[in-house]
Formats: C-alpha cells, sequence, structure tokens
C-alpha cells in the first residue's frame, strides 16, 4: 500500500528544551522524520521552542514555528496552517502530552486534524498507569502487583498490601521524576506527597518492587497491516531499581536463551498491539526474577525515545525515519533497509558486536544532590561504544566518556588511601551495594582488592556474566602489571579487550608514546568493521564504522579530499546540543562545497551520528589515540574541532604534534586568546581593558593579588570547563577556604583571581572572519547581571538596554581582536559593561554555545558560513557582509535540571548549571521574554501573591517592581526587611515570618499553593538556609522563583504582556523574509 | 599461563584459502565440513543440536557465545549434530537459572571441534561473496598445505544423503504422557529426516498423538499408524540425495489423490524440498543459504510478514513446479519461495521452521493451519 494521499500536510511537535530525560534523541528522530516526510511530498509544520536543533532549521520544516510547546501555541498553529495530521511520536514525552492535553480540549475535533502514529486512548492507555495495568492484564501480559491511588489515604491503604520496598510512580511526568523507591513508611510518606504533585493529573502507581530483578528493553515496531518487528534487545547491566536512562545497558541480550528471549519477544508484541500503537516505535520494559525466569512487564513508551535512538545507532536500523514512513500508510515491506538497500525494512537486525551504553552524570555540578540513583534519572547524557566483546565496548565507552578515565581505573588511583584497607574495602562494599555514578569504577576494586564474583554478584546483584567480564579485565591489567612488559601476544590482547594507549601506559608507568610505539613495533593496528543491521549475510552500501582489533579490515580507501570533523561526545552541562548542532552544519557545508565529510563522534543522542549527515561515520571515541588511529587510515585533507566544543580542542595540541592539518584559526592565536600572560599583552596592544586579574600558586600570592584587586574577586582554577569550580569570593577567609580546596582537588594548578564586576551588564558576540574579513553575527545582552555564567544567563539579540556608542565600542573591539587573531571561522567573545566602560571577560576563537540561537535570530547559517570559510572561501563570496539587525527580539532563555535534585539551591553563579536553553521571538522585549520563560516551562501567575525576599542591596531597586505589580493587582508578601522597605515607599505589604520564626510562613504559602511567583535573590556568600528552602520548595511545586533583579523586571513586564494581550504565533520563515524585505529597501 | 596453555592452540582454514590462529575450545582433534554461518544472536544450543546441520559446521555471528550455557530441555535433538563450531568468544561462566552444563563442557562430552577467538565476521563475509566453502578445523596439525591437502580430498556436501546418518532406526510415539489437547483426536506421522524436537511439541499441543517413522522405512510403516496427518520433516543436506524420502512423499500424495488415503501432508524445510521433488519440481543449491532468524517471509495469501527461522542450503525452483502448485510465501529478502500447497490436495509445505528454536514463535500458526487441514480431511470424510 502507498503512502496516504488524503493527508497534504503534517504538523509535527519537538520536545523543547533539553533537560534530564529528553536530550538531543528527540532532535534526531524529529529531523529524521522532517526530512523524510517532506521528502515523500508532505508539507511539513513543525513546533519546537528550542532554537539549538537541527529540525529548527528553517530548510527542514516548510514552517517552522519556534514557539512555547503549549496547547495554546498549537492551537494558534493549527488555526493558522491548517495542518491534516498531527504526529505527536517524535517529540517524547513533551510532545505526547501536549499532543493528549490538547486532545481532551477538543482543539483536533475543532480544527479536524487526525493524530497519526498514535491516537489518543493509545497514550492513555500507556501513560495511565490505572489503564495500563488493565491492558496488560486482559491481554494476559504479566505486570508487578501494584496499585493506584490519588491521595495520601488511598496510598497508606494500599501500602498494607503491597509492602516495602516498593516502587512509587506517578503518572504524566517526564523521564521518573517524583518517583522514587521507598524502603520504610517514612520515605514512602515523603516520595508519595511528592509524586501526587508532580503527576499532571494527582495519580500515583505503587508497585512491587522488583528490585534487583534483571531488567531488559525491546525496541518494537508495528505498521498498519500489524506486521511487527524487534529492532532490538537491550539488556540493563544495572538490576531494577536505577532508571534505565541511569543504568550501563548492552546491546544484545546477553544473558537469556533462546527460549526466554522469544518468550519476552512475543509478549512485547502482545502488549504492543494490546495498547494499541498502530504504527511507528514503541520501547517495551521488562523485569525478570533471575531465580526462576518470571517476567513482569514494567512500561511501555508509544513513541520513539532515548533508548529507540541508541537501538537506531546501534543497530543501523533507522527507527523514527522508519517510524515517520509508516504513520504516512506505508507498510516494512514496502521501505527499503538504508544500508543493505536491496533488502527491506520488515527484518529483525542482527548484530555482530556488543554495544554498550554508559550515562554521563554531573554529581560535581551539584554536590548537595543525593548520588545515589534511583528510578528517578539523573544522567544528563551518555556515549555509547561498539567493540567486538563486552570488554572492548565497556572500555572504549569509559575512555569516550571524558571523565579523566582512560579505562577501568581504579577509584582510588592517585589517592592517599591504601587500597587493601578495612576502611577502603568498606568503602567499596558501600558503593557497590547502592547505584551511583562510579559504580562501574567501584565494581573494578571490589576485583582488585580480591573479592570474587560472587560476593560482588550477592552486593549489587548485577548479573554474573558482566562482573566475570570486568572481573577478566582487572586480572588481565594485573598480569600485564606483573609481568611488567608488552610483548605482541599480550599487546594484541590487550588491545582486543579494550585496553587505551593511556590506560596500558598508566598501569606499566610510561607514556602514551611508548605503548603507540611499541603496537607500531609490534603491528598491532586497528581495523574498522561494519554496522550493517544483517551481520554480514548481506552487503552494506553505508559506511558506518567501528574500530576494533580483528584480523579483517573492511576498511575502504578513497582518493576524495576529505574532511573529518570531530564531534563533541557525549552531552554535559556546558556542552551539548548546541555543539552538535555545529558539527551538522559543517558536515552539510563541507558536502555542499563537494568535499566528503567524516564525522568522528560516540554520543548515540545526536543528529551527528546519523550515518546519513556525512559520507562517513566513525562511531569511536574523541580521544587521541582513536582519533589519530581514523586519521592515520584516511588521511583527510584537514580536521575541523572548531565545532565540537572543549572536547575536540583538548586534542588540538596532540594532533598538530602529529602532523594533522587543522582547519581554521590557527594554533598561535588560538593560544593567544588562551594564554593568559600573553592575552594580556594582546589587549595591551589593543588599548583593550580586561578587570583586574592575576594568577596565583598559592594562598600567600592570592592574598597579596586580591588585596591588590580589591574583592569581591572571582576565582577559579586554570583550564576548566563550563565554569568549573568557579566561585565569587567576599573575604579573606574564604579565599583562603577556596585556595586550600583548589590546591587539594588539583594539584600545583594556577588558580585564576579576576576582579569581580558587581552589576555590570554581560555581553556575547559571536564573530565571524576569514582571515581578512570579519563579520558580527551578534551582539547578545545578558538579561542576569554578570557574574552568572552566559550558559545560564537569559540573553537577548539585538541589545535592549545598551547605548549606540556603547555597541560601537564592542563593534569595534571585537574587529580589532578578530583582526589581530586572524580569526578564520567563528570567535567569541564575552564583555561586561559597567559605568560606560567596557571590560574584555573571555575570547573564544571556536564556536559558541550561542552559535545555533544568533544564527536563528538573524537567518544566517553561522556554522555554515564558517565551515566554508575554513574550506578556502571568503565572506564577501558567501555574501557575508554586514551584522544583521533584526527589527524583531529573540530571547534566549536557559532551563535547569534542578527538579531532579530535590533539596538543591538553586541560585545561578558562575558555576554553569542549566541544561538546555530555549528561544522566545516576538516584536517587542517583553513579549519575548515571556514567550522564552512559558517555554522554559515556568508559569507565571496572572493575579494572587507575589512574595519578594531580597537581599539589602537589591532592595531600593525592588520597590519599583512591586509597585508596578501592585498596579497589575497583585498582593504582596515579603520579609520584614523588605516589607519595611516597601511600605515605606507607600507600596501595601503583607509581612510574613522568617521561617525559622514559626509558622505561617512562606513555606506554608508555597505549599498551599497561595504565592504564585517569588522573587528572592541571595543575600550573600553563604545563604541563609531558609533561603535555600525556600527556593527549592518553589521548583518542587513548579512556582516560578526569580533570584535575580534584571530577571524580576523582566518577568514583571512578562506578566503585563500576559495579563493585556497574550502571544502570537509566526514561523521563523516568516520573520526572516521581512527581514530580508527590510534589508532589501 | 602456563606451559601446556601456551601450547594450546587452534587453526580453521577455509576452501578460498582463510586461515586463522584461535584457540581450541570443546573437544581436540580434526575436522572437516562444509561451513555456514548463522545470524542468530541467542540458540546456540538449539543450532547445535539440529539434525539439519550434518555435514555442516556452524560460524555463529554474535560473537559472544555461551552466555548462558546449555540445559537438557533446549537441546533439538539427542546430541549434538554440527561437526564443528567456530566462534569469536566464549564466555568463562554460565549466567542463567536453568544453565545445567557450561557450553565448553558439552562440546566435549559430544567430542566437537571447536575454535574461538577469530574473526567469524570475516568468515562470513567470504562465505557469502564466494559461495558455501568447506573448512576444516584442527588441533593437531598446523601445517597448512596439509591441511589444505584434507581439505581438498573432502567429498562435498551436494548429493551426499546425511539423512540415514541422523534419524532413528525404529518409529516410536512422542510425548505419549503429554497434555491433552481436547481440540484434536489425530493422530499425526512424523516421517523422521532428521526432525527437531520443537516442531515435535509444536505438533503434539495440536495433536493426540504423535508418532515419529524414519523416513526409510516405507509406506506400510507409516500406514500402520492410521495417521490423518503426515509431516515431512527437516533435516540435512541435499533433497536430491534422499531418493527414498522422495519416493515416499510421491506414493503418499498418490494415494491421497486416489482417495485410498485420508490424510493431510505438509513438509518442513528438508521435507518441503522432498514434498516439491515429489510433486514434479526441482530443487537448486543456494550460494550460501539461509541461516538465522530474522529473515522476512510474506504469506501471499494474506499479506502477512513474519520473521521467520531459516535453515537450508536448498531450494525449489518454482518454475519447475506444475499449474497445480501454488507458491503460499516467499522470502523478502531475496523473493525465494517459502512456502507451497497443492491446490486441489490438502498438501503443503513451508522452507522456514515454524517450529523455531531458536528464533521467533511469529510462524507457529502453520500447525494451527495443519491441524485444520487434517480436520477437513477427517470431517469430508465422515460427510
Amino acid at each position: 500500500m502507498p503512502k496516504r494521499e488524503d493527508i497534504k500536510s503534517i504538523l509535527i511537535v519537538g520536545s523543547g528544551p533539553i533537560i534530564i530525560s529528553q536530550a538531543c534523541e528527540f532532535d534526531y528522530s524529529g529531523t529524521q522524520a522532517c526530512r523524510v516526510l517532506k521528502e515523500e511530498g508532505y508539507k511539513i509544520i513543525l513546533l519546537n521552542s528550542n532554537p539549538a536543533t537541527i529540525m529548527t532549521d528553517p530548510e527542514i520544516a516548510d514552517r517552522t514555528y519556534i514557539e512555547p510547546i503549549t496547547v495554546d501555541s498549537l492551537e494558534k498553529i493549527i488555526r493558522k496552517e491548517k495542518p491534516d495530521a498531527l504526529l505527536p511520536t517524535l517529540g517524547g514525552q513533551t510532545a505526547l502530552n501536549t499532543a493528549f492535553e490538547a486532545s481532551k480540549q477538543g482543539v483536533f475535533s475543532r480544527y479536524n486534524v487526525e493524530l497519526i502514529g498514535a491516537n489518543s486512548k493509545a497514550i492513555a492507555r500507556a501513560e495511565d498507569r490505572r489503564l495500563f495495568k488493565e491492558t496488560m492484564e486482559r491481554a494476559g501480559i504479566p505486570v508487578p502487583h501494584s496499585r493506584i491511588v490519588y491521595s495520601l489515604e488511598e496510598a497508606r491503604q494500599a501500602l498494607k498490601y503491597i509492602g516495602l520496598p516498593c516502587v512509587i510512580r506517578p503518572a504524566f511526568t517526564l523521564g521518573g521524576t517524583g518517583g522514587g523507591i521507598a524502603f520504610n513508611s517514612r520515605e514512602f510518606e515523603e516520595i508519595m506527597e511528592l509524586g501526587l504533585t508532580q503527576s499532571l493529573i494527582s495519580e500515583v502507581l505503587i508497585e512491587e518492587a522488583v528490585l534487583g530483578w534483571k531488567e531488559f528493553e525491546l525496541e518494537v515496531m508495528r505498521d498498519k497491516n500489524d506486521n511487527v518487528v524487534i529492532v532490538c534487545s537491550i539488556e540493563n547491566f544495572d538490576p531494577m531499581g536505577v532508571h534505565t536512562g541511569d543504568s550501563i545497558t548492552v546491546a544484545p541480550i546477553q544473558t537469556l536463551t533462546d527460549k526466554e528471549y522469544q518468550k519476552m519477544r512475543s509478549l512485547a508484541i502482545k502488549a504492543i498491539r494490546a495498547i494499541g500503537v498502530e504504527t511507528g516505535g514503541a520501547n517495551v520494559q521488562f523485569a525478570l526474577n533471575p531465580q526462576n525466569g518470571r517476567i513482569v512487564i514494567i512500561e511501555i513508551n508509544p513513541r520513539v525515545s532515548r533508548s529507540s535512538a541508541l537501538a537506531s545507532k546501534a543497530t543501523g536500523f533507522p527507527i523514527a525515519k522508519i517510524a515517520a514512513r509508516l504513520a504516512v500508510g506505508y507498510t516494512l515491506d514496502e521501505i527499503p533497509n538504508d544500508i543493505t538497500k536491496e533488502t527491506p525494512a520488515s527484518f529483525e537486525p542482527a548484530v555482530d558486536y556488543c554495544v554498550v551504553k554508559i550515562p554521563r552524570w554531573v554529581f560535581e555540578k551539584f554536590p548537595e544532590a543525593d548520588p545515589v540513583l534511583t528510578t528517578s534519572m539523573k544522567s544528563v547524557g551518555e556515549v555509547m561504544a561498539i567493540g567486538r566483546t563486552f570488554k572492548e565496548a565497556l572500555q572504549k565507552g569509559i575512555r569516550g566518556l571524558e571523565i579523566g578515565r582512560s579505562g577501568l581505573e581504579s577509584v582510588f588511583f592517585g589517592k592517599k588511601q591504601r587500597l587493601f584497607s578495612e576502611e577502603v574495602k568498606a568503602e567499596i562494599i558501600n558503593k557497590i551495594s547502592a547505584p551511583n555514578a562510579q559504580r562501574i569504577f567501584y565494581i573494578g576494586d571490589a576485583f582488585r582488592i580480591g573479592l570474587s564474583v560472587e560476593d560482588v554478584h550477592s552486593y549489587s546483584k548485577i548479573d554474573p556474566w558482566f562482573l566475570e567480564n570486568i572481573k577478566q579485565i582487572v586480572d588481565f591489567e594485573k598480569k600485564i602489571k606483573e609481568t611488567r612488559g608488552l610483548d605482541f601476544k599480550s599487546l594484541r590482547k590487550a588491545k582486543e579487550m579494550g585496553f587505551s594507549d593511556r590506560y596500558l601506559a598508566q598501569i606499566l608507568r610510561t607514556t602514551e608514546d611508548k605503548i603507540f610505539g611499541l603496537r607500531q613495533k609490534h603491528q598491532v593496528s586497528v581495523v574498522y568493521k561494519l554496522v550493517d543491521t544483517c551481520a554480514a549475510e548481506f552487503e552494506a552500501k553505508t559506511p558506518y564504522y567501528y574500530s576494533t582489533y580483528e584480523k579483517e579490515d573492511e576498511f575502504r580507501p578513497s582518493s576524495a579530499r576529505k574532511i573529518i570533523i570531530l564531534g563533541g561526545g557525549p552531552n554535559r552541562i556546558g556542552q551539548g546540543i548546541e555543539f552538535d548542532y555545529c558539527c551538522v552544519h559543517a558536515a552539510f557545508a563541507c558536502r555542499e562545497e563537494g568535499r566528503q565529510v567524516i564525522m568522528v563522534n560516540c554520543n548515540p543522542e545526536t543528529v551527528s551520528t546519523d550515518y546519513d549527515i556525512s559520507d562517513k561515520l566513525y562511531f569511536e571515541p574523541i580521544t587521541l589515540e582513536d582519533v589519530l588511529n581514523i586519521v592515520r587510515k584516511e588521511r583527510p585533507y584537514g580536521v575541523i574541532l572548531q565545532f565540537g566544543g572543549q572536547t575536540p580542542l583538548n586534542l588540538a595540541l596532540g594532533l598538530e604534534k602529529a602532523g594533522v592539518n587543522i582547519l581554521g584559526t590557527k594554533a598561535c592565536s588560538i593560544d593567544r586568546a588562551e594564554d593568559r600572560e600573553k592575552f594580556k599583552k594582546l589587549l595591551d596592544e589593543l588599548n583593550l581593558k580586561q578587570s583586574p586579574n592575576a594568577t596565583v600558586v598559592n594562598f600567600y600570592e592570592a592574598r597579596k593579588a586580591a588585596g591588590r584587586i580589591g574583592y569581591p574577586v572571582m576565582v577559579r582554577p586554570s583550564y576548566v570547563l563550563g565554569g568549573r569550580a568557579m566561585e565569587i569570593v567576599y573575604d579573606e577567609g574564604t579565599l583562603e577556604r577556596y585556595i586550600k580546596e583548589a590546591i587539594l582537588a588539583s594539584g600545583s594548578q594556577p588558580i585564576l583571581i579576576d576582579k569581580f564586576l558587581e552589576d555590570a551588564i554581560e555581553v556575547d558576540v559571536d564573530c565571524l572572519g576569514d582571515g581578512k574579513n570579519y563579520v558580527i553575527g551578534g551582539i547578545l545582552e545578558h538579561i542576569e547581571e554578570a557574574g552568572i555564567h552566559s550558559g545560564d544567563s537569559a540573553m537577548c539579540l539585538p541589545s535592549y538596554s545598551l547605548s549606540g556608542a556603547m555597541l560601537n565600542k564592542i563593534r569595534q573591539a571585537t574587529y580589532s581582536l578578530a583582526r589581530e587573531l586572524s580569526i578564520k571561522g567563528l570567535m567569541n567573545i564575552q564583555y561586561a559593561v559597567k559605568n560606560g566602560e567596557l571590560f574584555i571577560l573571555e575570547v573564544n576563537p571556536r564556536a559558541s554555545r550561542t552559535v545555533p540561537f544568533v544564527s536563528k535570530a538573524i537567518g544566517k547559517p553561522l556554522a555554515k558560513l564558517a565551515t566554508k570559510v575554513m574550506l578556502g572561501r571568503t565572506l564577501p563570496e558567501l555574501g557575508f557582509n554586514k551584522e544583521t539587525i533584526p527589527f524583531y527580539v529573540s530571547v534566549k532563555e536557559s532551563v535547569f535540571p534542578f527538579n531532579r535534585f530535590p533539596g538543591i539551591d538553586i541560585i545561578l553563579g558562575p558555576e554553569m548549571k542549566s541544561t538546555g536553553e530555549v528561544m522566545g521571538i516576538d516584536e517587542d522585549f517583553g513579549t519575548a521574554y515571556l514567550k522564552s520563560q512559558i517555554a522554559a516551562g515556568q508559569i507565571l501567575p496572572k493575579q494572587g501573591r507575589v512574595f519578594i525576599s531580597v537581599k539589602d542591596r537589591d532592595k531600593r531597586r525592588v520597590i519599583f517592581i512591586a509597585k508596578k505589580l501592585v498596579d497589575l493587582g497583585f498582593e504582596i508578601l515579603a520579609t520584614e526587611g523588605t516589607a519595611k522597605v516597601l511600605s515605606g515607599s507607600g507600596i501595601k505589604v503583607a509581612a510574613l515570618k522568617k521561617v525559622a520564626q514559626g509558622r505561617p510562613n512562606i513555606l506554608d504559602y508555597i505549599k498551599d499553593r497561595k504565592v504564585g511567583l517569588i522573587i528572592n535573590t541571595p543575600s550573600g556568600r553563604i545563604p541563609r538556609i531558609d533561603e535555600v528552602k525556600i527556593r527549592s520548595e518553589a521548583i518542587v511545586y513548579n512556582i516560578p522563583c526569580v533570584t535575580t533583579i534584571a530577571g524580576a523586571q523582566a518577568t514583571v513586564t512578562a506578566i503585563e504582556i500576559l495579563k493585556t494581550s497574550g502571544i502570537n504565533v509566526k514561523a521563523i520563515q516568516d520573520y526572516h523574509r521581512d527581514l530580508r524585505n527590510l534589508q532589501d529597501v | 599461563m602456563n606451559r601446556t596453555e601456551c601450547m594450546r592452540k587452534a587453526v580453521i582454514l577455509l576452501e578460498d584459502g582463510f586461515c586463522q590462529e584461535g584457540l581450541p575450545f570443546g573437544a581436540g582433534g580434526e575436522i572437516i565440513a562444509e561451513v555456514v554461518f548463522n545470524t542468530s544472536m541467542a540458540g546456540y544450543q538449539e543450532i547445535l543440536t539440529d539434525p539439519s546441520y550434518k555435514g555442516q559446521m556452524v560460524c555463529m555471528t554474535y560473537p559472544l557465545i555461551g552466555n548462558y550455557g546449555v540445559n537438557l530441555q533446549d537441546a533439538e535433538s539427542r546430541k549434538v549434530f554440527s561437526e564443528g563450531f567456530i566462534i569469536k568468544e566464549k564466555s568463562r561462566i554460565s549466567s542463567n537459572w536453568r544453565a545445567e552444563d557450561s557450553l565448553e563442557d558439552y562440546l566435549k562430552k559430544n567430542n566437537i571441534v571447536a575454535i574461538e577467538n577469530v574473526d567469524t565476521r570475516a568468515i562470513t563475509r567470504r562465505l557469502r561473496t564466494t559461495g558455501s566453502m568447506k573448512g576444516i578445523i584442527s588441533t593437531l596439525d598446523f601445517n597448512i598445505s596439509s591441511l589444505r591437502q584434507k581439505l581438498n580430498s573432502f567429498p562435498s556436501i551436494v548429493g551426499r544423503d546425511l539423512v540415514k546418518e541422523v534419524i532413528a532406526d525404529k518409529p516410536y510415539e512422542w510425548g505419549p504422557g503429554f497434555k491433552k489437547d481436547p481440540a484434536s483426536e489425530y493422530c499425526v506421522a512424523v516421517i523422521d529426516c532428521g526432525v527437531k524436537h520443537s516442531i515435535l511439541n509444536n505438533l503434539r499441543e495440536q495433536f493426540r498423538k504423535v508418532v515419529v517413522v524414519p523416513a526409510n522405512l516405507g509406506l506400510s510403516e507409516v500406514l500402520k499408524f492410521d495417521p490423518q496427518g503426515i509431516v515431512f520433516s527437516n533435516g540435512p543436506g541435499d533433497p536430491q540425495a534422499v531418493s527414498y524420502a522422495v519416493d515416499l512423499a510421491r506414493e503418499i500424495v498418490e494415494q491421497i489423490k486416489t482417495g485410498r488415503l485420508k490424510a493431510a501432508v505438509m513438509g518442513i524445510c528438508l521435507g518441503h524440498q522432498i514434498l516439491g521433488l515429489a510433486l514434479g519440481g526441482k530443487t537448486y543449491k543456494l550460494k550460501f543459504g539461509h541461516h538465522g532468524g530474522n529473515h522476512p517471509v510474506k504469506d501471499l495469501r494474506t499479506g502477512r510478514i513474519d520473521i521467520t527461522v531459516q535453515n537450508h542450503n536448498f531450494c525449489i525452483d518454482p518454475k519447475s513446479l506444475n499449474p497445480d502448485i501454488e507458491i503460499t510465501h516467499i522470502n523478502l529478502y531475496d523473493n525465494t519461495p517459502e512456502g507451497m500447497r497443492h491446490k486441489k490436495l490438502p498438501v503443503f509445505g513451508v522452507q522456514f521452521h515454524p517450529e523455531a528454536g531458536p528464533g521467533p514463535f511469529d510462524a507457529r500458526y502453520i500447525f494451527g493451519e495443519f491441524r485444520e487441514k487434517v480436520k477437513q480431511v477427517c470431517l469430508r470424510e465422515k460427510t
């Protein structure tokens, strides 16, 4: 049956900002869907608030709405565009929830829009825990014992039946927010209360805890003729109790016999039919009792998911692309397998390698957060590795994580503690028993201190098969340590087991170079094998490679002029989708310029690791060894490092030493910008100002420097990413503590001290150069004052408060820096403006996090232009001659993972904490800001109470804000000090007790939702405990909480617009068209 | 590593000259057979014990083998029939609650020569491009030219009757004490060419009585059991080499045609090819055969697509069939016939393995269809 002709246009909903549990995988699936459906001749309308996505590029869909993902926007878009159908299964839980809500409100029936891919009944059966349970039981699929409750009272009753420990799962939440495992009745009450609050429909499931059971996932696809295939089977390394997003997972399943696997497969097929997923993909999760094989179904996601992105990359079967085709009426046998071209998609991929996925956590960013992993996901990214054995894939995965480990290293390596002490043994046992981010390394240590596979299994419940494999790694490590050398045989064996040169060097106390030399001597070299969906049964046409140490090399040499692009590795805070966006653009640009492009990356969530994006894909860790291996085979014309964030840049030196041609700005220029002393000299030469600063190595020097510069100062270790360990220090005592800790953590690395420019306005500038011509991409004014990491700050383009003279000063400074550094490609400069003076904070001669946002705001693809420049084009040739200043306003707002880490303080500072961003565009600042807030998930109130509690310095500045709020009809609550100042200015205000002073206080108002907005600026260095409590409670109850005065001002403006006019939607293509028309005039 | 372990090695040589040293795994010795690859990611025990692999040795494309050990229930026959075994990495641990033995010990007990730590993907790619080849695994002789000589002098699988090497010597009943299926009071006779236990178990779920009759015993032995259903089973090798089974099938079809015998007939895999020959068709050898658990097969009558289990090197030539025979199923990978039926007689066959073992259960409906056929034949007789 061919595709449907009765529908002409399809609305696709994206997943919005990157948050924990919803990352680039939905850009990957959404982009695939848009492209494939456009190819089929449908008109594609897209809604997504995230500017850092490829899918929101103006050429991907026909009509692109970068607007908040709400029912309101959806309805407005539908009214305008009149789509025939809506495809809700490619934008994660966000798209599914929004579509479900819109369907409930009758939007689709009102405008005669058909839901394709999944209907609202199927969504309800999968998402509503009660319906799910009933559906499964009716179909004869076993489920864990459970009860569904709607109140705390019902919950207590249910507990009597289920017993402790039990799992608590709120319905309709993202990635298990609000859920958890209760081991005692107090925990039960706590989690229950939270769960009831966070569920969209106050519904919570209490379930028999199948802790310690084995966990499995199957990726299932179904077409409209009821043909069903399993694309991939996945076994979780971590047993039940850890969210699958936080589990190390392995594909395919390793420890089930065929009989057990087939039973599970049949149940999955039965389940997807019972749920009623008519076409497309679904993810089915099972738990299995390892004592007797009892299987129960845990959940179904009737949509593409993080696991389906992983399954696609793990097998070469593009689930989202095929799901999109199935949704418009094709059947599996009508769709060709992309990789073999000759066989159809109606088959089940057979793999002949082992795939390991390891999550990437950022607990270092949230030191107060509970590091134990539970059913609520906490990781922000992941890495995937392919090897011929589990051992090889695991060690490749570990080094791909970029957590400073080049293999299964000991946690105690380089530490003072002795490995064989009782204290260490206790720590190891503790850390392998409770799941945590370091567990895999502690397991290695458990074997190092002599625990057996049985011991480790009894503590961790991890399957002995995995443990045995890890033990083999540790045993081998011990063996080469003891023999103190590597002959051909042992070196070959080491490489087959996935040991990196660097880790071998560490074990043998030598250098990575020496190990490489040894490998050359013994001719132990890497080979590349293909990911081909069929275990070599058919010829693969798509060059998708992984490295291994085997007999046969499937590398296909070519004499084309090749460009290698290095991706950014796993998502983390500070390096995420923005950089993948740039890498993908670089690939597009290379192809447009007729070059063969090779992508190297190890992040399975990304668009860059879609084999369609480049001419060749290497799914490999971004380490010097792995990259050089590829370079030596491919012999590329050049390598592009500029776009993948810090990860590839860290390899610059090593690559250059190996004679690799690095495209773009010259390394000496990069050095001039990054080396403090050289940079200082550069600024002096250009007559540019820096805030006073110093580099110190001990407290004595630090004290002297700080005295000279004057407090407050910003301190940080040199060479940091995303503001790690940065702090604003107000006095000598704190400085002493900081220096001591820093020296303890990083040894003798120098520490940087800068004058902290309080209340300055921060500005980000992205600039493009071809070595001769330089053009500013955009000048972005931060909304929060300086001191907040630029990745966390809201920003506005064009500038909304700076004078024309200051903007010109910024332009001049930018151009003179660009010229002096002969920038070839992109450059990002951060400025601070204080009292009419311009200070340079930082110069980064590479693509920055703001590139996709600026590109969308000005309608010019900066990363693509930068790539073409690197390939030898000039800016005039590319028609990029002058700075674009749009007539409309674009606001970028950051999105934070605070709701994942209950109890932590949400105050922003120099350490980056946000996971993602949204964009609000409109004709004026207020509306654009309002849209950005809605898109970021803030529910701004139209009436009710506002609580204000600010530090002394902000008290005068908050008066105007409070006045405005009263004019808008709000009631003001404030703590004593703030109340005094406000009533002194004639503002009606009710004073509240401080938390410590008794009740009722603001916490009671929050819990009863009697307050709609909180304005609370931190009172100083060490925030008072009740402030932290207020802010974190606000997060729990989803009450917007503004922590800066500038933010509060913008929020009040936004509320005013919300109350008066509301928002309208406009496609990005229309903004760009109007912009072009204006420029032409 | 002690000295004796250091000395331990094994070598594999293929007809096209591919040669790799690996580690011995299983019994020591030397074995020559046709090499086939299997793309199933699990189910190595079922594969090893499938009598259809007589005369062949299996190269598993999935690299990690032995993870869940072996157990009594999952065997497809009384012993291992695959002549040798080629894998990338054996598991040192059997991790499954049903595991009774390790794969390595199981191979040793069955005296099967096996090799690990070889590039199984390279071997598979060679088989795909060159076609089926003979191979030799040795743990005794590491001299390449001597191995090559042995390999070259070994006879080809084409035309060899391997069936007689795998079948029982006398008829037996399968699972007499099994749970009763009230839906069917019929008896089915399985003409054993190397039948898998999964076929018998699946039949037993549909029929009151299942008897297994060796293919070389002749029609009278079959008719003794007064069966209403007759199944030609799977088995090893070239169907043209099993002329006695083809003759038997021809006689049975003839008797049904003339009304002397009231029974429905089904063929599975080799049994399907035997029926094809008996119905006047021809068979030929595929380049490298179908061996795996992921082949899409389309039922041309309903459009339904099933993921099926495949294990065959020979295939019916659809052009050779007379107009009374209709192709009912095709393989979507290469459009080869996967099922046929006689338009007038209750005779049909499938090339794939509806019983799975190992592989997906999608095609088990075939056994239900067979029961329906048997039922129709019997009802027609009554009225």
